[in-house]
This record gives C-alpha cells, structure tokens and sequence, in this order.
C-alpha cells in the first residue's frame, strides 16, 4: 500500500511539476486545452453587490490531496500534502482562478490551515476567501462556539476578512429535530445571524450567504426574508448540474431540483454559486455506452467538460466550484472556461437526454463529501457507494438473477474489488441502521438503507 | 533408474502436497486433494479401507516406496540430507535396529490414538507435522507474495488475486511448527532417516510389511568388492556391507546405493533364496510375525474405537479488535460430528485451517484437541455456501458435507450478553445480528424500551454471523457456544 501511495505521489508529483512548467509555456499546448476551448482566457462575473470579478472556475478546498496519495478519502491519516496545494493555488491564481471555497469542517478540520497557507503566498487582494459558519453539530450552538468558530476560521485563513461567509448547509436537520428548529437554534437562538451581519457592517464579512440543502421550506423562508428586507442575501451558494436541475426530485423525493432554486435566485438578482457541478466526479466517470455519446458529439471534449459547461452556462452564476485534488484536473477546468463556451440550446436539450440516462442507472447519488463520516461503527460510507458506483458506470455489474456468460468473471472483479477498496471491518454488513450518518447527509441517501441494498447484493454473490 | 523415477516422483508429490496446504487455487486444489488422501494415517483414521490396504499391498511389493515418495515429512528429510551431501560425501554408517524403541513407540502411539490423546499422537503423525510446517512457516510467505500480487493487480484493474489476512493463528502450533522443521532438519542433515527409522509409527508400522516385500534391494556376493560405499550412502543406516545385509524394515528403496555401487553388486528385485543366513532369518521372521500381528491388531483397535469537539467531515473511526469469548464447549466446524470425534480422527495437518477462506478455523489451544481445529468469529464467519474444511479433511474427522447439508447441522447456539448490547448501551437502533441470521433464528422484541435479539436456539446452527456481525467490542453482545456433539435435525 504505502510503496504504491508512495510511487503514485512520486509520479503524480513528477507528473505536476511537469504539467505546471509545460503549462507556462504559451506556444506549447497545455494538457485539457483543444482547438475549442482552453484558447483565451478566464470567463469573470461580477458580483452585483460588491463589484467582485469572480473567475468562473472557484477552487474548492474540500478534496485536497494528501501526502500518501489521493484524498483523504482514500487515505484518512495521511496529512495534506501542503507542497502540491501551494503547486496547485499558484497556478490557480496564476491562470486567473480567484475564488477559493472552504470551510472550517473540511479534511477533517485541516483544509482552512491548508488553504491559508496557500493562499498567504499571494497578495491578499489577488484572490476572494469563502468559508463557512460549521456549527451543524448542537454541541456548536451556543453563541461562544459559533463566535469561536468565525474567529478561528480568520486565524487558520490568516486574514483579518472573509469575502464570502456562507451560513453553512442551511435546510439540514441535526438528530432528532427538525430543519427549522434546527436553523433556529443554530442562527437564531443565539442571535449569530445578527451579529455576523454586525461583522459584515465592519468590514469583517464582505459578503453574506448560505449555502443550501435539505429542507425546501428553510430556502423559500430566508428568500422572503431577502424579499422582506429582514436579511440581505449577497449570493447564495446551492448544488446545480445537468442531473439535478430536473431529476433532484425524482433521484429523492426529499430534494429539491436545481431549476427551482436557480430561477428563485434569479428572480431576485441574487447570484448562485454552484457547488457539486459534477457529483462528486460521478458526472465524469458514466459509463462506456453515455462517454460514446458525448464524444461521438465532441471527440476532443472530456465528459466532465459537458457538465462544467453546463453549469457555468446560466448568467446568473457567479462561480463554480470544483474540488481538484489532482492537477490534471485543475488544468482541464482551467482550459474549460478560458474562456466558457455557453451550451447551446441544442446542447441543452442533448444534455437533459444524456441525464435521463444517468437518472436510469439508479446509482447511489452518493457524492464522497465525506460529511457522514467518520462512521461511529466504523463503516466507510463513501468507499461502499464509490465501489457500488464505479461498477455500475464501468457496465461490469454482475447481476445474479440473470447471470450471463461473464457472471463468474463479474461476479468475482465485483467481490475482490470491493475486498480492496474497503476493509472487511468497514463494509455494509457490519452497518447497524442507528442512522446518526443521515442527518448529515446533503444528499439527504437513506444511508442505512443503501447500505442494506449494497450488503443483500454482495451476500446474494457471495452465495451464488 | 530407480532413484530417477523415485526422485521425480518424490518432488512432484512433495510439491503438490505443499501447493495443497498453500491454496493455491481452489478449483485445482480440489484436484489433487488426493495427495493427502493417500496419507497413511489420515486413511487409517478415516477408515478408508481401499487406501490403506493399496498401501501395504505397495508395501509388500516394493518395501517402504511410501516413506520415500508419498510422505510429504520424509521426501522434507531427504531434501536436507541431499543438500549435506553436497558437502560432505560418504557421511553415513550402518547402525543396528533400534527395535525396542521403535516397538515402544508405536506401541505407545497406537494406544494414545485409542483412547484419544491427541497431543502426543498429532505430535508423532509425520504427515500432520509436515502440513503444520507449512502452513504456520510458509504459507504466511506464500500469502505475502499473493498480497503483493494482489496489490500490484489492484492498480491494473486486474482481479486474479484477491488479498488474504495474515495472522498468527496459534502461537503454540507455530512454535511446535518451528520446533518440529528444526529437529528434523538437525537429525536428517546429520543422520538422513533417523525420524523415519526410529520414531515415526507409520514407518515402524510399514516395515512390518516392507521385511516381506516381494521386490528388495540385495547384495550380488560375487560382484561385491566390500569397498563399503554402499554402506556410506545409505541414508537410512540400513546397509551392513561387511555382512551384506540390508534392513528391511529401514530401507527405503531410495536407490541410492544401487546408483553408487560401481560394480553392479547391488540388484532391485526378486530375493535370491541364498543370500539370508538361516539362523538370522528365523529370528527375524519370528519377531517381525509378532510385531505385525500386534501392530496390526492395535491398528485395528484404534479403528475400531475412534468411532466419535465539532465534529469534522471525513476520517475513519477506530475499530477495536474483538477479544475471544470464553466459550466453555469449543465450536467444530460443520461435518465434525463433535469435539469428541475429532480428537479421535483429527491429526491436526492444519489442511482445514489453510482452506478457510474465512478466518474461522485455527488450531485449539485446549490439551485435550491439541492443535485440531476450532472455531472463533473474531475476524469472520463460517458462511453458508462454504464446505472447504469438509471436502479437504483427509482424515473423516470433518465429512464431506453439501452446504444444503450444512444448514441442518447446528454447531453451536448463540447466546446473548444483555450488558453489552448495542441498544441498550448506546441507545440506537440496531438488529444486525437479526439481519444478519441466515436461519432466521434472531427476532428482534421489545425489551426495557428497545429493540433486542431473542435466540431460538433450535434454529440457531452456531455459525458467528451474529457475533462477528455485533458492533459491540471488543466483547460482542451476543455469542456462540459450541453443542458438544453436534445437532442434527
């Protein structure tokens, strides 16, 4: 494992640097740059408060890579590999990214240090910092642990303002409670929400959002407060892709789609930021059958490129947010939107086709944001979903009730592959339906659930 | 000639015996699970009657073949004696018989088999003692290499190995493991059969036969020079050249003095009536009848009777190790009829443990199964679809049983530890075990305003879903406890 991560980080790192330098060079084409895109420079839009030129491309700071290869996700005690984010931010910057998102829960606790680090490498007023009220767990609510929270997040950013503060995941429910009680007793109970707004007024906020999920009632009631002009809203940050913007509701009744949230937005001049533009990757890696369409359009695009387009497309998006653990990533998206290339209407509608497949794979729409875990039982929710996933978009499911001339071979890659991704100990059998993983959610997946389909499939293989 | 059929035939069984106990691949395993079939004890033990008279009829015909090309442990001796002989030429001297020891040892052996003392014979047992080397000394090699395999496939999408747990199973039977491989190396590498041709009961019980062998090695007196090197190579001490007289109860038909003998005086085949002196020849006969039918009466014998702060996204939470329970009647595994039974067949080769696909099996620390196999669900369970342990026990001590079979034979019954459950102690939901039960014999019911397991322990068949499957550690809410003789309904 460890010479494995080792040779992987070696060569990733190697892989890097090369990339960076190959990509300074203006006559030498940089990798993910085409003949239709990658050939100017940044998209920017511009924030209707403040005047903020926001990059298209905003860098998410919650996959960052670690040291022993991958993210945290696949390797948990493994610390940030600080030397490649630096690598990474400056060519971030260097390439016209100015929007960094993170917050205070992110990497286990470790991505504001992280970014901080970063980003104190450059003048402060070359880039705008996004972070988080994270006080989701009830433990956060008194108003000294939320103040503590902001006051910490400036210390780890090494900064004295915040650009974009965001109330953050608001429409979740803690244990046991509901959305609302919930929101109040996270922001309002304890008077927070006034005094962020107090912080704002000095200049230690720049601009004041939330980010959203769960809960339809929490978004259309803090839109009337924008509308009643009880609270402004200077952006708000929701989850936009072509899969979400009509099949949210139809993947899980208890979500919301991604139509409904950007028009009420847009009603109100109020400008979206988008998170999970991909899924978590899930819109980058579809299988063989859907990549042949996409490319059969576009032989030079990248699939991921679809959805980036897709998402940055709307007027009224002020930035999209990517995690980019890997540099081939950033350099991919970096090209996509230098400059964007809007989708078209035709494209549009190809694109609602493509979702409609995807919608018909029933995957886990699971993204790996990692906010259920660490499981108190032990489970790696994630790693169960991914490994899941990846089967069903790689098109090597095995299915037991018609087993084919491949069953045997498919049947056997699904078991050993899932021995390896997840340790035994860690697998879905040994979930216990306590449900504490579903609260925290953004997907709002009926994890135990899931994980009982996950743990009857692999026991109907093991058997067969 | 013969040493060139007798080496081929010895390294292809010496391989196949140790691929068997490696697992190599499954489905060929299965193919020549033979090898340790046609094991003398493990035959003996497991009443197959066609195997072990096939063997003394081989030995009738062609003296102890066996102890040179079928016993896994004596082909081993042979490897170290070769590799001295490499260094060292013409070490070897002949030796009288040591009958009293060898006599009191079988004799010894044969009654402790009887009345099932298991530490002492699974200690003898030349076939066993071999399994248990390599599978507590080189199978954990063997494993590695397969994980390193396994690691490298994972990065190349490639799904022909799968990663094993590597564990110390038993520090007792590695240590024995260890002890053993050392003590045969030492006396084979100064002494070549020395084991075989003292200790080991199956070699004392084959020569019996092998004195009345059809085929023996003999001197040709005319062509004989006494030059003595036949003597010298004789690994088994067998050979008094000065007398021109072979032991055959020692020898092992290894050839090797034929290959050596530069002037043709020693022959492989039918006895020229001569060449025994007749007093010596009486004497032998007389003692040998009597041995043998003694031997083979106690063989009988024991036939006979072994019938029987905020929180943070990501990160992994720490899973604390289970700790064995104290189980007071240890679990056998499915087709083992009882405790009782395996003590009387089992000759602890460690075959089964090998084959556990699950890491069920290991050796029982207990005196009285010393070394034979348990069950414990620390690290899985004994699941439904598999029956390996019961279709590579070469010794009956584990039936071949199907796995529909299986579901009828109840090892054990769970037992529950109020104080440890889940729903109890953390307050949440749980019902894993239930879930988790592959008969059905775990309902969840209402109890002090949770949900908890109720045991049916009719239906229960003591497989260790439930305790390996229970989020309680590192002690388990609910366990099993082994049936001293199994139920079978």
């Amino acid at each position: 494992m460890d010479r494995r991560d080792f040779i992987k980080h070696l060569g990733g790192a190697a892989l890097a640097a090369s990339l960076l330098a190959a990509c300074r060079k203006t006559e030498t084409p940089a990798q993910g740059v085409t003949t239709l895109d990658g050939q100017g420079s940044m998209t920017y839009r511009t924030n209707p408060n403040t005047g903020d030129k926001i990059s298209l491309l905003g860098y998410g700071m919650m996959r960052l890579p670690v040291e022993a290869g991958g993210t945290m996700r696949e390797n948990p005690d493994s610390p940030i590999n600080q030397e490649l984010v630096n690598q990474q931010v400056d060519y971030a910057i260097e390439h016209g990214v100015n929007y960094f998102d993170t917050a205070p829960v992110y990497c286990q606790g470790l991505s504001e240090r992280s970014t901080g680090i970063a980003l104190s490498r450059h003048p402060r007023n070359r880039y705008y910092i996004a972070t988080k009220l994270s006080n989701q767990s009830p433990a956060a609510w008194s108003r000294e642990a939320s103040m503590g929270i902001f006051e910490k997040s400036l210390k780890e950013l090494r900064t004295d303002y915040v650009d974009y503060l965001l109330l953050h995941s608001v429409g979740m429910s803690a244990n046991d409670l509901d959305a609302m009680q919930t929101f109040n007793g996270r922001y309002m109970d304890n008077g927070i929400l006034d005094w962020l707004v107090e912080q704002k007024e000095k200049g230690r906020i720049r601009n004041l959002g939330f980010s959203y999920h769960g809960d339809i009632a929490i978004f259309d009631m803090l839109l009337k407060w924008h509308d009643e002009g009880k609270y402004h809203w200077d952006f708000v940050q929701i989850e936009l892709n072509y899969l979400d913007w009509n099949y949210a509701n139809e993947i899980n009744e208890r979500n919301t789609d991604a139509s409904y949230l950007y028009e009420e937005l847009r009603k109100r001049n109020i400008p979206a930021v988008i998170m999970e533009p991909l899924l978590g990757g899930r819109l980058g890696t579809l299988p063989e059958f859907i990549v042949k369409r996409m490319q059969e359009r576009e032989p030079e695009t990248p699939v991921a490129r679809w959805a980036f387009r897709y998402a940055g497309t709307p007027e009224g998006v002020l930035t999209v947010l990517s995690g980019m653990s890997y540099t081939e990533h950033l350099v991919q998206n970096v090209a996509t939107y230098s400059p964007l290339r809007p989708i078209t209407p035709e494209e549009n509608d190809f694109l609602m086709q493509i979702a409609d497949e995807v919608y018909n794979l029933k995957s886990i729409p699971c993204t790996t944001c990692s906010y259920c875990m660490p499981c108190p039982y032990g489970l790696n929710i994630p790693a169960i979903f991914s490994h899941y996933n990846k089967c069903i978009n790689e098109g090597s499911m095995p299915n037991p009730e018609h087993p084919g001339s491949h069953y045997n071979k498919l049947r056997r890659a699904f078991l050993i592959g899932y021995d390896r991704s997840v340790p035994k100990l860690r697998q879905a059998s040994h979930c216990i339906g306590c449900n504490q993983c579903v609260s925290h959610c953004p997907q709002r997946i009926d994890i135990p659930a899931e994980m009982r389909r996950v743990d009857e499939f692999v026991e109907q293989l093991k058997r067969s | 000639m013969l040493k060139k059929i007798r080496t081929i035939l010895a390294i292809v069984m010496l391989l196949l015996v140790t691929l068997l106990f490696l697992g190599v691949c499954w489905h060929i395993n299965l193919w020549f699970g033979f090898v340790a079939k046609i094991q003398f004890l493990p035959a003996v033990l497991s009443f197959n009657v066609i195997v072990v008279l096939l063997l003394l009829l081989l030995t009738l015909l062609l003296g102890r073949v066996y102890c040179s090309v079928i016993c896994p442990l004596g082909i081993m001796q042979d490897c170290f004696s070769w590799v001295h002989g490499k260094f060292k030429k013409n070490r070897f001297s002949y030796s009288p018989e040591k009958k009293w020891l060898r006599y009191i040892v079988l004799g010894v052996f044969v009654v402790l088999l009887i009345v099932g003392v298991t530490p002492v014979t699974t200690l003898l047992a030349p076939y066993s003692a071999y399994g248990r080397i390599v599978n507590s000394l080189f199978k954990p090699l063997y494993d590695m290499l397969n994980n390193a395999l396994a690691h490298y496939e994972a990065g190349h999408n490639l799904y022909n190995f799968s990663e094993v747990e590597i564990w110390m199973r038993s520090v007792t039977t590695f240590v024995v493991a260890i002890v053993t491989l050392l003590v045969l190396a030492v006396l084979a590498w100064r002494h070549g059969r020395t084991y075989c041709n003292t200790i080991c009961p199956v070699g004392t019980f084959l020569s019996f036969f092998a004195r009345y062998s059809f085929l023996k090695v003999h001197f040709d007196s005319d062509k004989c020079k006494q030059c003595g090197l036949c003597e010298k190579n004789c690994k088994a001490s067998a050979i008094d050249f000065k007398n021109m007289k072979v032991d055959y109860s020692r020898c092992v038909v290894c050839g090797d003095c034929l290959e050596k003998c530069n002037f043709d005086a020693l022959h492989y085949g039918r006895m020229p009536k001569t060449a025994v002196a007749p007093a010596q020849k009486d004497e032998t006969v007389d003692e040998a009848r009597r041995s043998f039918l003694l031997g083979a009466g106690l063989m009988t014998a024991a036939v006979a009777s072994a019938e029987p702060k905020i929180k943070v996204d990501g990160g992994l939470a720490v899973i604390e190790d289970k700790i064995l329970p104290d189980r007071k009647t240890p679990i056998t595994p499915p087709g083992s009829i009882s405790a009782q039974n395996m003590r009387h067949h089992c000759t602890a080769c460690q075959l089964c443990v090998s084959a556990c696909p699950n890491n069920v099996l290991r050796p029982s620390k207990s005196l009285m199964n010393f070394m034979q196999p348990e069950m414990s669900f620390e690290r899985g369970y004994c699941r439904p679809e598999c029956t390996r342990c019961s279709q590579v026990c070469p010794t009956g001590a584990i039936r071949r049983i199907t796995p529909e079979e299986k579901t009828e034979v109840h090892a054990g019954y769970a037992v529950w530890l109020k104080d440890n459950c889940i729903p109890l102690t953390d307050g949440v939901s749980c019902g894993n075990c239930a879930r988790h039960c592959p008969t059905g014999a775990i309902q969840m019911v209402d109890y002090e305003g949770a949900q908890v397991p109720s045991i049916d322990t009719q239906k229960c068949i003591g497989c260790g879903a439930c305790e390996h499957l229970c989020p309680a550690r590192p002690f388990s809410a609910i366990y099993v406890e082994g049936n001293v003789m199994h139920h079978l309904q």
